[in-house]
């Protein structure tokens, strides 16, 4: 580090660790910041804490066996890489999904971006030293928990999809509870409008704050809310549609400015546009099978290398298959999405003021297993 | 449009190489190329590519020599449009005419090919405006495999291609720092390479 540092002699730095251990960063990531007084002149994220190597795990076991790792990368919102790897075998291996198995799964997964957005929500306004919000985001999010727990039998490291459909349908209960949720949440979002998007204190700590050009999110991958807070309109499904989602109609909140103030709306804009592609798809549901009536019991993809991808909560998670014809996958790359996120900290950062740059850390909505995979 | 216009463009990068696979290895350089796009191909830059000729050639065996140039793939079927196989010099080119085009990058990931003594290193690109997935991949000799680094064009491809140091063992030349990124920071091994045991 010390051959990169262009050190003016009246300038005294000094290097202050941030983490692995530290509340901001939402698990175990470390940033080894340079410091010039309160400024950063240099900040470098140190990742691996928990790297578990999903990818050789995923060589090492059947298609099938690697389902359990899906929930267990990002657990904010797992099933969208439930999804995303399902979908990418599917596609390997050519199996049909049957149109209800489909909407149970858009279904699902926009109620995990909402619960995952709703705890970004108040972990990031936590960051920024308001406590409250935290435990009404909760208390939303708990009803999103139960209602999946339902249907999955689990409350966050899920693994509801199987090839071909999904485990278990879901009942009356489930569809009077979600409909109940997206009627309570409608009125509980004017509420975070005024008490938290609306105070001036939030807004003089993230507008203009952490800003993020379209070209750096371009050189450094960024997808997902960080890259509509950019100016982006990049949202992969409407970019790129997959499962059913040509089917709904829904919009993409893009915001130009891209400080954090923007990331943080396009996120509060997106809880609304899942809501609304969930209610369509309650209302559009389609009798039917949830599993292919032939039952998928051996996968075996033809040789060769297939990718796909899906929007997850924080943005693009694609999965590159390698098959050599066999049960089990010869390559898994899975290409996470705040792993691209978090490279251009580095840049972004530079020059900040650190409680600044906690606001921008936070505002990249980082979870810390995805990243180290 | 977007994919024809790449298309065109990446094939650029394979003109010598068809020189290079038209002339039969043995011959004299001089032969003349088939299609005549360039009169000036310097002998030593062909004999240069000769190795790479054959090593394609004998991938795929007697039958038909593996087509050169940008394929074109069916994206349903494969999750991709445009699948360019290139020498590893070449890399940084096409990163290049990539960037230029305002593509952005996904990931970069490498596999192994132990049976063939090959490793392979794999680029996927996507654009924000037009839906148009690019892979670019090159094959490397597996008990050498270097590539140079696009982390300069790509600043993103700075952490997938340490990654792919981490797990491979591929070398990124020119790239500022390959220190383990996920693996502890002491890590002499490559977990991902097809012979690893823990």
């Amino acid at each position: 580090m010390n051959g990169t540092l262009q050190q003016d002699l009246n300038q005294e730095t000094f290097v202050l660790n941030l983490g692995p251990q530290h509340p901001a960063t939402h698990g175990v990531l470390r940033v080894k910041l340079v410091m010039d007084g309160e400024y950063i002149v240099e900040a470098e994220p140190v990742l691996g804490y928990i790297h578990r190597m999903h990818e050789k795990m995923g060589e090492n076991r059947t298609w099938a066996q690697f389902l359990p790792n899906c929930g267990r990368m990002d657990y904010l919102s797992a099933l969208s890489y439930n999804h995303g790897y399902v979908a990418a075998v599917e596609r390997a291996a050519g199996i049909e999904v049957p149109e209800r198995a489909e909407y149970l799964r858009v279904i699902t997964v926009e109620l995990n971006r909402i619960s995952s957005h709703l705890l970004w929500f108040g972990a990031f306004v936590l960051d920024l030293g308001g406590f409250t919000p935290l435990l009404y985001a909760f208390d939303d999010r708990e009803m999103i928990l139960d209602l999946l727990e339902s249907v999955t039998g689990s409350r966050l490291t899920y693994c509801y999809f199987r090839f071909g459909g999904v485990y278990n349908d879901i009942d009356d209960a489930f569809i009077a509870g979600t409909r109940e949720f997206i009627k309570r949440q409608r009125k509980r979002m004017p509420m975070y409008d005024a008490l938290v998007t609306k105070n001036i204190i939030l807004i003089k700590r993230l507008k203009d704050i952490g800003p993020i050009s379209k070209d750096m999110a371009r050189r450094y991958g960024a997808t997902g809310p960080v890259a509509r807070g950019s100016g982006i309109n990049f949202d992969v499904r409407k970019h790129e549609p997959y499962s059913v989602y040509s089917e709904f109609d829904f919009d993409v909140p893009v915001y130009e400015e891209g400080d954090s103030m923007a990331r943080y709306m396009v996120r509060m804009d997106e809880i609304e546009q899942s809501m609304r592609i969930i209610e369509q798809a309650l209302d559009k549901l389609p009798e039917g099978e949830i599993q292919p009536k032939k039952a998928v019991k051996l996968v075996k993809p033809e040789k060769g290398d297939y990718y796909h991808a899906v929007e997850a909560a924080r943005g693009s998670f694609g999965v590159r298959l390698v098959s050599d014809g066999t049960n089990s996958a010869y390559r898994l790359k899975l290409r996470s999405p705040t792993y691209s996120n978090l490279s251009l900290f580095g840049e972004a950062a530079r020059g900040m003021l650190l409680p600044d740059a906690l606001a921008l850390m936070g505002s990249l909505d980082l979870v810390i297993p995805e990243i180290d995979r | 449009m977007l994919l024809a216009k790449i298309k065109k463009e990446l094939d650029s990068l394979y003109a010598d190489l068809r020189e290079a696979a038209e002339s039969p290895p043995a011959a004299e350089p001089e032969s003349a190329p088939a299609g005549g796009e360039e009169t000036e191909a310097v002998p030593e830059a062909a004999a240069a590519e000769e190795p790479e000729a054959a090593a394609e050639s004998e991938e795929a065996p007697a039958e038909e020599p593996a087509p050169i140039g940008p394929q074109e793939t069916d994206y349903r079927a494969k999750g991709y449009h445009l699948d360019a196989a290139l020498p590893p010099e070449k890399v940084v080119a096409a990163a290049e005419i990539l960037s230029r085009h305002g593509f952005f990058i996904e990931a970069v990931t490498g596999v192994d090919w132990m049976d063939e003594g090959q490793m392979e290193v794999v680029y996927d690109f996507n654009h924000f405006d037009e839906l148009c997935r690019v892979v670019i991949r090159s094959r490397l000799e597996r008990d050498k495999p270097e590539v140079p680094t696009i982390s300069h064009i790509y600043q993103g491809a700075n952490w997938h291609e340490r990654e792919t140091h981490d797990f491979f063992g591929i070398k990124f030349i020119g790239h500022p720092d390959l220190s383990p990124l996920l693996l502890p920071e002491d890590a002499d091994f490559h977990p991902l390479r097809k012979d690893f045991t823990p």
